[in-house]
């Protein structure tokens, strides 16, 4: 994994190391060294200094987006190839109008109606895409991992989309960056992530990319969808234990306790047949974010849900629609968040 | 009349407390004499100067892939990687295709051993008939083709009646059945230990108490019917002291261990030694999974005291492609039999374990554990009359490892590169020498 452009295993002390060697003023912009990434794999390595530049980079998209024809030649001559083997709508859509608003020729490749359906294997599609020459790979598997087998045999950069119960780390930037933009800020704030944790790439990414940015974090949801270690019962003893720093909370009018965000996660409904919970009723009794749940949290408090929304389950119909809520915004910051990582990984590298 | 003396070596015959320097001597394949300054006019020589020189290594537990899988492994480069690891002996598991559990297949393996083999081959039958956990094999008939214990490797015995049955009726036969510890449905599908590291890489993990629960199922039902049973690749803390407080109460319970689960944690999964950054290694994606550093320390600790028996390979070679995929689809498993020694060294090298006891978990302790000795008289020692296998060892010569030079057709190791101290130095197998090191 040498080519993997990452830092050291040690997540935190590489990103108090970053932080150390990034000047203190105003967060640095592509070009002065702090990106060196050839991937975006996941976000457990990364530093506050990055994250905050991929925000900046954001706004800039973001003036981008709101011209009058929102077109920049920035990647042109560039090629994105965007392989997706589940289905989605918002995050492929998303870094397509991405790569073509900078100008980029995006090829989409889905499983089916593919090679793939002919049973050609993931590292086998990864040597095709790079026989033709790709200049990036959005992958999108549902095997956790999978962006980093792509990484090795790509020969190109690549961009996890989501893989598994891993990692998403654009939905994670894009929801810092809703968060920072709403609130001018992440340091300090209060943030609670509630329901399905164990199954939640979305849930891992924000864990690392919020912890990282200085928010208080907290889980929540029922025992049985939240993944092993996070409360610190390991037996492996601390010295080893890399995960973020994060609390668990059983309870969510507890944890809602003076939120500054809260943030439904989308419950998969085998999760009942898999007898993680007992029902939807009880599911929804017990942890949808609801209007009244919210009058526990701060004032201004905003709610975000990564999507898609199964509505009067995680989160109330009433809610998700309210004033509070940011998912629309979410997915407007999606298209800018991803031209940022673009660009980022295909024109901000400082030459070596 | 063919003669080997093995000259001016360290004996070491941990089973009969023989640790001294001297001469082997091997007539018609089997030990004649062992003592300083033995005189064999027109023998073969080898100078075993500066090395130990002990009983061939027998190892329990390993998956030779032949019928079926000849892709992955056959009896003939299994059985040279064997032989390149030290082992003189190994019982292989019936997941072959078609699996073993007929008297047809049991002689095709014995058979192929004999033509294309480079050490003995004692295999191990089916408990239950193409290995589908419904109705029992035919046990008997299997030990009279040749099987020295019964096992439905690859997957645990999940019937427990199924289970209780086999137990019973291998008494016919006088023979142990091996489990494969893990209750599936506690397992659910896991496919590295459950723990942290699982979590920061959203693997499903496999909680230690899938394992834990079949090893007190089967001590209970060993308990009962007075059968023996014999625990494979033990890997958890629990699981051992469990076995530790059965055998103190006289269950006839046995147990193995193999060397990754005693050096490796599930961290090699994410951060393989002098990686950088995360990673997926499939190469250390193994059933049992590799697990805390709690447990390892448990399952060291056990071999030392002798509640575990013996080091078993768990040799279980695949196809690069099965290993070069999504960590999800790879296969489980470790190409183990050339490693082996070495990687156990790490544990004498750090004082965890001394050399004699380590020998005695590879040679007296396996023989003892399954009776091995009923089907090859005085396996595993240097006893006059007992079979000419012998190794020699040189336990400070350091080595890189090499997947590529390996004899096995699996080069799937997370070892790769690593260097490791103690290296077989030659293998002699009824009095031919089978292996020298370069």
């Amino acid at each position: 994994m040498a080519k993997n452009g990452r830092g050291g295993r040690g997540g935190r002390i590489a990103t108090a190391e970053r932080a150390a060697a990034a000047p203190a003023e105003a967060p640095p912009l592509a070009g002065e060294g702090v990106w060196q990434r050839r991937h975006l794999l996941d976000l457990d390595d990364f530093s506050a200094p990055e994250i905050e530049l991929v925000l900046n980079t954001t706004d800039v998209m973001k003036e981008v987006l709101a011209r009058e024809v929102p077109r920049v030649p920035t990647l042109r001559g560039t090629t994105v190839v965007t392989l997706f083997y589940e289905a989605s709508t918002r995050t492929r859509a998303s870094f397509e109008l991405a790569g073509k608003v900078l100008g980029a020729d995006v090829i989409n490749v889905s499983s089916s109606g593919s090679s793939v359906e002919k049973g050609e294997s993931l590292i086998d599609s990864v040597r095709t895409i790079k026989a033709i020459g790709a200049d990036a790979l959005v992958l999108r598997h549902g095997a956790s991992g999978a962006p980093y087998l792509a990484a090795r045999e790509a020969g190109c950069a690549v961009v996890n989309a989501g893989d598994g119960w891993h990692a998403h780390p654009t939905q994670a930037l894009l929801d810092a960056y809703t968060i920072h933009s709403r609130l001018g800020g992440v340091r300090g704030r209060k943030v609670v992530i509630v329901g399905d944790i164990a199954h939640s790439r979305v849930a891992r990414s924000n864990l690392w990319a919020l912890t990282a940015l200085g928010a208080e974090v907290t889980v929540c949801g029922p025992p049985t969808l939240l993944p092993v270690g996070l409360d610190g019962r390991d037996r492996d003893g601390a010295d080893e234990w890399e995960l973020p720093p994060v609390r668990v909370q059983h309870n969510l009018d507890r944890a809602i306790e003076g939120a500054d965000v809260v943030m439904a996660l989308r419950l998969q409904r085998e999760r009942q047949e898999a007898a993680l919970i007992p029902s939807l009723r009880e599911y929804s009794r017990l942890y949808q974010v609801n209007a009244e749940r919210m009058a526990r949290a701060r004032p201004d408090a905003v709610v975000l849900h990564p999507g898609p929304v199964n509505e009067g389950i995680e989160i109330s119909a009433e809610l998700a629609h309210g004033a509070r809520s940011l998912i629309e915004e979410q997915v407007a910051n999606g298209v800018a968040v991803r031209m940022a990582v673009l660009y980022l990984l295909l024109r901000g590298r400082a030459p070596a | 009349m063919s003669r080997l003396l093995i000259r001016n070596g360290r004996m070491l015959d941990p089973g009969r407390g023989v640790d001294l320097v001297g001469d082997v001597l091997i007539v018609e394949g089997r030990v004649a004499a062992i003592g300083p300054g033995l005189e064999a006019e027109g023998a073969d020589v080898l100078d075993a100067s500066g090395l130990i020189v002990c009983p061939g290594f027998v190892d329990l537990h390993c998956h030779l892939r032949d019928p079926g899988f000849e892709y992955k492994e056959t009896i003939a480069t299994g059985t040279r990687a064997a032989a390149r690891g030290g082992f003189t002996t190994v019982c292989c598991m019936p997941n072959t295709q078609p699996a073993i559990d007929t008297r047809a297949t049991v002689e095709y393996v014995l058979r192929t051993a004999a033509a294309e083999g480079t050490v003995r081959v004692l295999p191990i039958g089916c408990v239950s008939r193409d290995r589908a956990g419904r109705e029992l094999a035919e046990l008997a008939e299997l030990a009279d083709a040749g099987c020295v214990a019964f096992s439905d490797d690859g997957a645990p015995v999940a019937d427990g009646a199924l289970m209780r049955r086999a137990l019973e009726y291998a008494r016919i036969a006088g023979l142990a059945v091996i489990d494969h510890c893990e209750d599936p449905a506690i397992a659910s599908g896991g496919v590295m230990h459950e723990g942290w590291v699982a979590t920061r890489l959203g693997l499903r993990g496999q909680p230690p108490a899938a394992e834990e629960s079949f090893v007190a199922r089967d001590i209970a039902l060993a308990a009962q019917l007075g059968a023996p049973v014999h625990i494979a690749h033990v890997s958890t803390r629990r699981a051992i002291e469990l076995t530790r407080e059965a055998k103190a109460r006289g269950v006839p319970v046995t147990a193995e261990v193999t060397p990754h689960h005693l050096t490796l944690t599930h961290h090699a999964v994410a951060f393989p030694d002098g990686g950088e950054g995360l990673c997926y290694d499939t190469n250390a994606k193994v059933n049992p999974p590799l697990r805390t550093r709690d447990d390892v320390a448990a399952c060291v600790e056990a071999l030392r005291d002798g509640v575990i028996d013996a080091v078993a390979t768990d040799h279980a070679p695949h196809a690069d492609y099965e290993k070069a995929r999504e960590f999800d689809e790879a296969a489980f498993g470790i190409s183990g039999l050339e490693t082996a020694f070495g990687l156990a060294m790490t544990l004498v090298e750090a004082g965890a374990l001394d050399l004699a006891t380590l020998i005695e978990r590879l040679t007296a302790g396996p023989v003892r554990a399954l009776g091995l000795e009923r089907s090859v008289a005085g396996l595993g020692s240097l006893a006059e009359g007992a079979p000419g296998d012998v190794v020699l060892l040189d336990p400070a010569a350091e080595w890189t490892v090499e997947p590529e030079r390996f004899a096995s057709k699996g080069k799937n190791t997370p070892l790769a590169g690593r260097t490791l101290r103690g290296r077989v130095a030659a293998t002699v197998v009824g009095g031919r020498v089978v292996w020298r090191g370069e």
